[in-house]
């Protein structure tokens, strides 16, 4: 007993090491977690068919209502495409005469996520699309409304995102009113993030929109991610303290978009390397 | 009367599944910090309960079943449950005669230990939280030990496991 406890422990020990940065463990990773999506699917499902069941007994009044909404909506979007559409002319015409290569379109798939609980002081959340939709660790994830995270495992039919309030992850922004560089970072709290690293006098205020710099390579520039809640500035301290409210829905909604970003750089000194490079990237 | 399995495993490890459920079914903000620790509780009633059918080797694995579903460290949970195994193992014929309020207070320090080692492992990778909260769960653990005894026992007489 005491022997198969020190083998084992030793196992786990070198497991764990060799799980920590490089992810050697991945495939054990991978197959553990295919033995296990039933059971998440399994937990997942009281709210699926909750889900399925307010869809199936809502009153006809109430589609139509729906349906009057969306309709708005999609022509209010639409009128604002067309705008877009023009504008996406004009941005790749000024590029290529500052000789910068263009900004490719981002593919988009559509994600559930899973109503599953993990540990309770990590930010992550599993998703139902795995590798066997083309997703890979360290592809950035979103909502409507901002970025949410990136994946952080990436197992044959689910993924693990790790959102951007945890603690362990860091985001290159910026403010899109002044184009003020930063690094956002996740703190203990659900809907809070920390700029750090900022000086006392930098030019930025409560309510500033940050959006992504695209810096890091690994998610695409120009997507909101947070709003300034507050700033402190102790003259004392060689940094001033600066919280943000993350634009996206992290702890509630239910639909994430898994964004493909084939354009990693936008600069003109490596117009060769564009598309899926992404092991390179780690 | 009751059906006789001739396979105590499947009982078992059914329960194991179970606690993984309950480990991840969703509970709203201070619930789920109040979690007890279902795979670790079930873990040790069994080591107690049949010591030569469940030891080190099962706790290692449903350990590693537990670190893919909390998508932490690949070995944290399981390195901590063969060593809930082996402590058990070495103090199950003193703990099994405890009343129960002892065994309770058994069962809190060695989740306690379980805890301490996960942090230990968080510590070491940064990711460890200060917050009192992370240690609730050795409470709960404490709390709802009573209930899970009479349950699995229930089970083991049920089906004539031994």
């Amino acid at each position: 007993m005491t022997l198969r406890l020190l083998a084992l422990a030793l196992l786990s020990i070198t497991m764990m090491s060799l799980d920590q940065r490089q992810h050697h463990m991945d495939s054990i990773r991978a197959v553990l977690s295919v033995i296990l999506y039933p059971l998440q699917q399994l937990i997942d499902l009281p709210r699926e068919s909750s889900e399925w069941l307010t869809e199936s007994l809502a009153s006809r009044r109430f589609l139509l209502q729906e349906n009057s909404r969306l309709h708005a909506h999609q022509l209010l979007q639409r009128s604002r495409l067309q705008k877009m559409a023009a504008l996406q002319a004009e941005n790749s015409r000024l590029r290529k005469l500052l000789k910068s290569s263009s900004r490719v379109e981002e593919r988009v798939l559509i994600a559930e996520l899973l109503a599953v609980d993990m540990a309770p002081f990590s930010r992550q959340v599993i998703l139902n699309k795995g590798r066997r939709d083309g997703i890979y660790t360290g592809q950035p994830v979103l909502d409507a409304d901002g970025i949410l995270g990136q994946v952080v495992f990436a197992g044959p039919f689910s993924s693990n995102v790790m959102l951007i309030t945890d603690p362990s992850h860091a985001l290159p922004v910026t403010v899109n009113r002044n184009g003020l560089r930063a690094i956002a970072i996740g703190t203990d709290k659900a809907d809070q993030l920390e700029l750090s690293h900022l000086p006392n006098n930098a030019d930025i205020r409560e309510g500033d929109l940050l959006v992504t710099s695209g810096l890091g390579g690994r998610f695409p520039p120009g997507y909101p991610v947070a709003t300034i809640t507050h700033i402190e500035r102790n003259p004392n301290l060689p940094f001033a303290t600066v919280f943000a409210k993350p634009s996206g829905h992290l702890e509630s909604g239910r639909e994430v978009l898994i964004v493909w970003t084939h354009a990693r750089t936008t600069d003109a000194n490596k117009p060769g390397e564009s598309a899926h490079d992404e092991e390179a990237a780690q | 009367m009751n059906p006789a399995v001739r396979h105590p495993y499947i009982v078992v490890n059914a329960t194991f599944v179970i606690a993984l459920v309950l480990t991840a079914i969703p509970l709203p903000g201070w619930l789920d910090l109040l979690r007890p620790e279902w795979a670790a509780l079930a873990l040790i009633y069994w080591c107690m309960a049949l010591p030569e059918r469940v030891g080190v080797g099962i706790g290692w694995i449903w350990g590693l079943f537990l670190d893919v579903m909390r998508a932490g460290l690949l070995g944290e949970n399981a390195l901590s449950f063969s060593l809930i195994a082996y402590v058990t193992h070495h103090l199950y014929q003193r703990v099994r005669v405890f009343p129960m309020w002892q065994q309770a207070l058994s069962v809190m320090v060695l989740i306690i230990m379980h805890q301490m080692l996960i942090l230990w492992v968080k510590g070491i990778t940064g990711l460890a939280s200060h917050s009192w909260t992370y240690w609730l769960p050795s409470l709960t653990s404490m709390l709802i030990w009573p209930l899970i005894f009479t349950l699995l026992r229930f089970l083991r007489r049920h089906f004539k496991l031994a």
